[in-house]
């Protein structure tokens, strides 16, 4: 703001912290977006996965790390595959879960976001759970509960608009790092409607954090979006030449309302196109990884035979996923 | 008796050599010694291959179990806790290093029963520190010490896999 | 009751005049400037040292919220707040609820603001009915309610037939014809510059040539009719080009921009800060600097606050779902001052942008210290740092993204018609 310039003011009563995921002491108190944080706190939280996975095969899959806390699940978005696996790794940390679906009827009854945030943390709530239709909704809360106070109360970001999806953003990263080990010698290609994607922002950041060398993104001209290098990716329309010497393939999941209308003409044409078939797939390296954030339109953006391959590691994405989200949420409860 | 410096700190391996004279003979043939890491975990690996018998080696890392978690977060580093053997129904001594509030014990003995209901559970330790905050008492103790309460005993695995204890500020 | 406000700095963008001096009102209008008339026996004297004294300023843009959205704001707050940043005239845009369609809307408003005495309030009225781009509104009823020119706020035509229709029917009776260039399909669903920040953050963009678009229409039809247009709120580097091109061809077109547009670009969006949502959207720094220039070299006409309060439910949602807009009355003039000062411009350039050029755009008597003229002025210290602190503003709308900052340049006296209508608390 050049009105600033003119004589340099104090910072004003209530000044924002450095970083809207950081308490005072610079810990991850909420985790909001993979944009902006240290490699060492990515990471951290990877670390702090690894021991979780092994929990899901124990007689008794829970450790009670996290007893006595209650996780709310705000979804104000349907998404039965994301606010499972959240449910599931609250539960293996022993908290108490507590399921939302806000759809846009209660909203439209009067009572804002931040509303039922005030209302939750007035029955005591430790960590929300929140997916959004609206890029910076999970931002808007953190804010909000710095302003009124409630430095105990955490904020995860279960996927925002077109933002961010750090939760899965981590997990790509740990399937990665599970099957490649170093990011420094990667070529990894995101293939799909990037312009939508808080699962590809979410990867894009986290990857570039960690030092992969070459991230490209691959789609036709309606589905990148604009200025997309300035995320530090190249772009590629023509799949084949953006998938040649990979080591990673992760499909972005193409909305059905995207496939007819102006972006695309059809998902035959899609398909023909950005559908990841063996043949396209020779491109990558031989022991090239395929990845898909879920839930998979066969025969859209897959093809079967591909999905279900012996270099499809979607399964296991699954599983890390559950790992990784007792990370974040054991990580950001502690902090 | 108060330990201050190092030099006041009996030898490690002199202590692991006792304590393994004390268990030989009390302990059952085919207990399994699980190691709370990270020292703990050295003293199980060592303890299994001096005392007679087929002993199954198990390694907890309590971090998900402790009662500090509200103060100190999510620690660091956590290893994964690996029991491959079957827990229901087995003799289990538990193995640590030092024996101070008992509290890594109470949060060790109540991770081994999410994984079944052992049907004996004993401790050994290397040392024994007093100050204990839980009702909790070694079975086999290499060793008893009192030491100044803001001082930490650490065990440390040097070149080769020689034990040493030294001392820290709490 | 005679006045005078003696010893301050004169400064009248209309004649060019800038001197020391005194300011002699009577009977509501200026009697003299300069030297006091002979005998003339003031009831108030007003020490300006060390002050500036200018024509009170006129805001092509202030949204007062009635009818229809009182709990935002009612004439009460903000022509209150007019006259605490020395906004003595002001132009307010039809998006009320109902929108200003109908003569007896137009008459209620200009009626209560009368009453009020505080700052003269000029609606524009609704160039089609409900806003709705289909009807075109009585112009020549709600021009003989009051309305001094026609727009339909933030609603673009999406036809291009009914907005030359309306430039047609229009020009048939000289109403003038105030439009916000945005291309509705372009825009639409938009809430943010289409830029880095924006693919950054995912919000869905407006992008700059949604203006540039809508321009090349608003200009080709302003050349096939030969209507007099007003460009409101000019946003991109690109819109400029277009305007500067426009004006050296010879249309009759001139534009606007908003004050906060001057200042702040799409990186103030920061982590989705709601009080940087703006319609237009704030842009990229090129078109920042782009504004900047043509508002110094005279592409741009003039500059207004677009007053948008705002109460907090409204803003307090995320980014996209916030209600855009700025509280801005009060922030005209420091803001103001500030673009000037990093322009090099001198004082008798800034208060030209909120005095003369747009009282030229209203076609009202306003913005001058002319002898005989409506004594509407604004004694203000062009020096005096103070703190943006929502709470001390006048506005009911409290949201502005320069709320904790601080500014420089506040009015110390308010005059219309002769009356000081605000006296800054010392």
């Amino acid at each position: 703001m050049t009105a600033r310039a003119a004589t340099a003011p104090p910072p004003p009563p209530g000044a924002r912290p450095r970083h809207p995921q950081l308490n005072a002491e610079g810990k991850l108190t909420h985790l909001l977006t993979l944009e902006g944080l240290p490699a060492e706190a990515i990471e951290g939280i990877l670390d702090a996965a690894e021991p979780f996975v092994s929990i899901g095969e124990r007689e008794v899959k829970k450790v009670p790390l996290l007893r006595g806390k209650t996780i709310f699940n705000l979804f104000f978005e349907s998404s039965t595959r994301t606010r499972t696996t959240f449910e599931i790794a609250a539960k293996r940390l022993s908290a108490d879960v507590v399921n939302l679906n806000i759809g846009v009827s209660s909203t439209s009854k009067g009572e804002t976001l931040l509303d039922t945030i005030d209302n939750l943390c007035a029955m005591n709530a430790d960590v929300f759970v929140v997916r959004h239709g609206q890029s910076g909704a999970p931002h808007l809360i953190a804010r909000h509960l710095v302003a009124t106070g409630r430095h105990h109360v955490h904020v995860i970001n279960a996927g925002d608009g077109r933002h961010a999806h750090p939760s899965q953003g981590l997990l790509d990263l740990y399937t990665i790092r599970h099957y490649k080990r170093d990011f420094r010698a990667l070529s990894v290609v995101i293939v799909g409607d990037v312009l939508h994607s808080r699962v590809a922002r979410s990867l894009i950041h986290g990857l570039t954090t960690l030092g992969a060398p070459d991230v490209r993104v691959v789609g036709p001209a309606t589905l990148l979006p604009p200025f997309v290098e300035s995320l530090g990716v190249r772009p590629f329309h023509d799949m084949r030449a953006g998938l040649d010497g990979c080591d990673v393939v992760v499909m972005l999941r193409l909305q059905s309302e995207r496939m007819r209308g102006a972006l695309l003409p059809s998902s035959g044409e899609y398909f023909k196109h950005y559908g990841l078939t063996a043949e396209k797939l020779a491109r990558a390296k031989p022991d090239a990884i395929v990845m898909h954030p879920g839930p998979m339109n066969r025969g859209v953006e897959i093809d079967s035979p591909v999905a279900d391959g012996e270099r499809s590691v979607i399964l296991p994405q699954v599983t890390f996923g559950i790992a990784v989200r007792m990370a974040v949420m054991s990580t950001i409860a502690g902090n | 008796m108060s330990a201050s410096a190092d030099a006041a700190l009996p030898d490690a391996e002199a202590l692991l050599a006792a304590l393994a004279e004390r268990m030989a003979g009390a302990v059952a043939r085919d207990a399994a010694f699980v190691g709370i890491y990270s020292g703990g975990a050295w003293l199980a690996e060592r303890l299994a291959e001096m005392l007679p018998g087929e002993h199954p080696l198990g390694f907890v890392d309590v971090a998900y179990y402790r009662d500090d978690f509200k103060r100190k977060g999510l620690k660091a580093n956590t290893k994964r806790t690996e029991l491959p053997f079957d827990v229901e129904g087995a003799s289990i001594v538990l193995v640590d290093d030092v024996l101070y509030t008992g509290r890594s014990v109470r949060a060790a003995i109540n991770e081994l029963f999410d994984f079944g209901r052992p049907d004996r559970v004993e401790l050994a330790v290397l040392v024994d520190r007093g100050g204990r905050e839980l009702p909790i008492e070694a079975t086999y103790a290499g060793a008893r010490l009192a030491v100044a309460r803001d001082l930490s005993i650490v065990l440390a695995r040097g070149e080769g896999g020689t034990l040493s204890l030294g001392v820290e500020p709490a | 009751m005679d006045l005078a406000i003696i010893d301050g700095r004169l400064i009248d963008p209309a004649t060019g005049l800038d001197r020391r001096g005194g300011l002699f009102v009577r009977d509501g209008r200026i009697a003299a400037v300069g030297e006091a008339p002979a005998g003339f026996a003031p009831a108030a004297t007003l020490d300006a040292r060390g002050l500036v004294v200018a024509p009170g300023f006129v805001d092509l843009s202030a949204r007062l919220r009635e009818p229809g959205l009182e709990y935002k704001a009612t004439l009460e707050s903000e022509l209150r707040a007019a006259v605490a940043g020395g906004v003595t005239s002001l132009a307010c845009p039809p998006d009320t609820d109902p929108p200003l369609d109908e003569p007896g809307l137009v008459q209620m408003l200009r009626h209560r603001a009368r009453l009020l005495n505080q700052a003269h309030v000029y609606p524009v009225g609704a160039l089609t009915q409900r806003l709705a781009g289909e009807a075109l509104t009585e112009m020549g009823e709600l021009a003989d309610a009051g309305c001094v020119a026609f727009s339909n706020a933030d609603h673009p035509l999406a036809d291009t037939q009914v907005l030359l229709r309306a430039l047609q029917y229009a020009q048939t009776f000289g109403h003038r014809v105030w439009l916000r260039p945005q291309d509705a399909h372009l825009a639409r669903g938009g809430v943010a510059h289409e830029g880095v920040v924006a693919t950054r953050l995912g919000l869905p963009t407006v992008p700059a040539i949604a203006e540039t678009v809508a321009l090349s229409t608003i200009f080709a039809l302003a050349r096939e009719t030969g209507s007099r247009v007003h460009v409101a709120r000019l946003s991109s580097a690109g819109g400029v080009a277009m305007l500067r091109a426009a004006k050296a061809e010879g249309l009759r077109v001139t534009a606007d921009v908003g004050v906060h547009h001057l200042h702040l670009c799409d990186v103030d969006i920061g982590w989705f800060d709601p009080q940087a949502r703006f319609v237009p959207p704030l842009r990229g720094t090129r078109d920042r600097e782009a504004l900047r220039a043509a508002l110094a070299d005279g592409t741009i006409d003039a500059v207004c606050s677009d007053h948008a309060p705002v109460d907090d439910d409204a803003k307090l949602l995320p980014f996209a779902e916030a209600e855009p807009g700025a509280t801005g009355l009060e922030l005209l003039l420091p803001l103001t001052l500030q673009w000037a000062r990093d322009a090099g411009l001198p004082l008798l350039a800034a208060l030209d942008r909120i005095t003369r050029r747009p009282a030229d755009l209203l076609g009202v008597d306003a913005g001058t210290l002319r002898v005989g003229g409506p004594a509407d002025v604004c004694v203000f210290d062009p020096d005096e740092p103070w703190r943006v602190l929502p709470p001390e503003l006048s506005s009911q709308g409290k949201n502005s993204p320069f709320a904790g900052l601080e500014v420089v340049g506040r009015a110390r006296w308010t005059i219309v018609g002769g009356h000081v209508v605000h006296a800054a608390r010392r």
